[in-house]
């Protein structure tokens, strides 16, 4: 009953907003309607409708659902430094980290189902009811920590909120535990995502120890991005209070993660190239082209380009704490990351082809309109979720108000 | 702890509303059974019997044609290997065709199990320089040789180890086949095999109903749906007959050979035992069955 009054009270609370809070609803749902459109005719025609073919069989759906773990795990890592140089609030550090992490495994786990054939099938993969092929497929594996992680931060973050809602302590003796393994899981989720490619000695250009770590190192340059912006917005905007120090720290801490990716990609393309093994097609497929086929090589180099200017804005201490170059360095880096993902992780793998012939791919506008869909699902489910958590955590929103029934609700 | 369990109920309720009201959406109740069917190889012989008796309905009233499903199982003692005569092969893709009309491949999309790749003599097997969209008058072209390629039908199959549902598996006489029900479509299995042997669907399959092979297995050359993945099964419908697969009959020069490695007396045996074979990619440790060779 308590539960169900803390959702109701949840509902109410997403219904209630400025104008500017309706316009980008109304923008991410016309946004969800237009992609849906685009989706609705693979659904009916089948995968026919992207680009994709027997040469190049995985692209950009499963390029964005890379990055988006990335992402996941990203914003629960940062609890690590949060809690390591005390910033003070820990506790919204927490909550806005794992909501972060829950919308994102939520659009991983869609971006998988708009790339899979028979999306109704899903539950063969289901251990007891399915025959979930554990531990033999990476997949498997993947499917299970991705689900388990959702589960942990769903409910930590559910629990918390709900504490606050009821002006309760939360149980330390819940929530530290599962905050803990949640950390791990964070690192297990893109860890095994990259084995996931990793484990596959036919694509050579997945098949480098390097992968996970550099899956790693990615990872923390862009998902600490957001949670940059959003902790600007949210003390600009709400009683939310981080310290400027906490933010130039996160910075700190992104320009030795962008550090580490930069010379891991360094080794790799060291490796690649002066060895100059035939393998090395696919890297000159990346950066250069083959022949006339030219395609991804402008979403490379502005991957490199972006994510350089980035670096260059974080490490010299005078840019990163102006907050306009910060931000922009936060904004470049975040789409460096995804281009890379989206792009250059996956296309260059199966091009040319596993028996040598070459099919460009580029994504289709139906994939391009999915993938929209997917990501303004995502963001409104961010917004619903971060208003609730916004209105209980900083503006009193609670169940006292509800039963007096006087007080008004946050804007 | 009360709370957790209202909430525990809550999701169980929803989820399983979602279920039946996704399963149920627009179908009728044969469509709800196709839905729920288990994995082939987990069936007993009994509810195998049921599901290829229906098949053959829905087949009948999909083609107006009478099919003649089987599921004969692996015959004890057989284990299937393949050997193809590089100095003979002249590249007429007469095989990718026959192929293609035996076993129900789509037309539209088109989909060919073998692909043939054309090979400067001089670089030896090299695929990064092949072609496969060679098209002259005449084969064979000078200064070039052929090396079709199809499932290699691995001893130690990377496709069967990724999936995720175990839609696809070895069977005992070596034929690694897929579940077509089962397959959820993940595409997995086309990113771990190295002889690009795998084909998705990824459009609704067209083949004329004319040319539609009626003597069909229900791990081989049935028709298939859009999302799915197949493969070639060495005419798993023939060769369980005693039968050659369709491309060792079609081959006008006589560069393919089929037969049961564990027969002393096979000719694939005499192959291995006279003539020195090669397999592809030998370095990935997948051991295929399918062995190329120079006979000349």
């Amino acid at each position: 009953m308590n539960f169900i009054r803390f959702i109701t009270g949840s509902i109410k609370i997403i219904f209630h907003g400025s104008k500017t809070y309706y316009a980008w609803l109304i923008l991410l749902l016309l946004l969800i309607i237009w992609g849906g459109i685009g989706y609705s005719s693979q659904l009916a025609h089948g995968l026919i409708k992207t680009h994709m073919r027997d040469s190049v069989s995985w692209a950009f759906y499963i390029g964005n659902f890379t990055f988006l773990v990335g992402v996941a795990a990203a914003a629960v890592m940062l609890v690590i430094p949060a809690y390591i140089y005390d910033w003070k609030p820990i506790k919204e550090i927490v909550i806005f980290g794992e909501l972060l992490a829950v919308c994102a495994v939520i659009m991983c786990i869609s971006f998988i189902v708009v790339d899979i054939g028979n999306p109704l099938r899903f539950w063969h993969m289901l251990p007891l009811i399915g025959t979930m092929n554990f531990p033999s497929s990476m997949l498997s594996w993947d499917f299970f920590v991705l689900n388990i992680y959702l589960l942990i931060n769903l409910f930590v973050v559910t629990y918390l909120l709900y504490c606050v809602f009821y002006k309760k302590e939360y149980n330390k003796s819940i929530v530290l535990p599962l905050v803990l393994i949640s950390i791990p899981m964070a690192v297990a989720i893109h860890t095994t995502t990259a084995f996931l490619y990793n484990a596959i000695p036919g694509r050579v250009f997945w098949n480098s120890a390097l992968l996970a770590p550099r899956f790693l190192a990615s990872a923390f340059c862009s998902g600490p991005a957001i949670l940059l912006i959003l902790f600007q917005i949210l003390r600009k905007t709400t009683k939310f209070e981080i310290k400027d120090e906490a933010i130039w720290k996160i910075a700190e801490l992104m320009v030795y993660a962008m550090f580490i990716y930069l010379f891991f990609t360094i080794a790799e393309l060291f490796k690649e190239f002066y060895s100059d093994t035939e393998n090395i097609l696919y890297w000159k497929y990346l950066l250069f082209g083959i022949g006339e086929h030219k395609e991804i090589v402008p979403y490379s180099w502005s991957s490199i380009i972006m994510g350089c200017i980035a670096f260059v804005l974080f490490l010299i201490p005078k840019t990163r704490k102006n907050f306009l170059t910060l931000n922009i360095g936060a904004v470049l880096i975040y789409a460096s990351v995804y281009v890379e993902k989206g792009i250059a992780l996956i296309i260059p793998a199966f091009t040319p082809d596993i028996l040598g012939q070459i099919y460009v791919y580029t994504p289709s506008w139906i994939e391009i309109r999915t993938a929209i869909m997917i990501f303004s699902l995502g963001f409104l489910l961010f917004t619903f979720l971060s208003k609730i958590a916004i209105a209980i955590v900083f503006e009193d929103y609670n169940i006292d108000g509800i039963r007096s029934k006087k007080q008004r609700l946050p804007e | 702890m009360k709370n957790e369990n209202s909430r525990r109920s809550f999701i169980k309720n929803i989820s399983l509303a979602t279920f039946s009201a996704l399963a149920l959406s627009g179908c009728n109740t044969k469509a709800f059974d196709d839905f729920l069917q288990q994995n082939f190889k987990t069936l007993s012989k009994k509810e195998k019997d049921i599901i290829i008796k229906n098949l053959g309905i829905k087949y009948k009233e999909k083609y107006g044609k009478e099919f003649h499903i089987s599921d004969k199982p692996a015959i004890d003692g057989t284990l299937f290997g393949y050997a193809l005569d590089l100095s003979r092969c002249v590249g007429c893709r007469r095989c990718v065709y026959a192929c293609v009309k035996e076993n129900n491949q789509s037309r539209e999309p088109q989909i060919h199990w073998i692909e043939v790749l054309q090979m400067e003599k001089e670089r030896g097997i090299d695929f990064a320089h092949s072609t496969a969209q060679y098209n002259p008058e005449k084969v064979p072209e000078k200064g070039y040789f052929y090396v079709p390629v199809q499932c290699q039908q691995c001893k130690n199959p990377p496709c069967v180890k990724v999936c995720p549902v175990k839609a696809t598996w070895q069977e005992p006489d070596g034929i690694t086949v897929i579940d077509y029900n089962w397959c959820i479509g993940c595409r997995y299995c086309m990113a771990a095999c190295p002889y690009g042997a795998r084909h998705f669907n990824w459009g609704e399959p067209d083949v004329p109903v004319e040319e539609l092979n009626t003597e069909v297995h229900y791990l081989g050359n049935r028709p298939r749906m859009k999302g799915v993945v197949e493969k070639c099964t060495f005419c798993i419908q023939r060769t369980r007959e005693g039968k050659y697969p369709a491309c060792v009959e079609i081959c006008p020069v006589g560069a393919r050979k089929f037969g049961n490695l564990l027969d002393p007396d096979s000719e694939i045996r005499y192959i291995l035992e006279n003539k020195r074979v090669l397999i592809l990619k030998q370095e990935l440790n997948t051991q295929p069955k399918f062995y190329y060779f120079f006979g000349i």
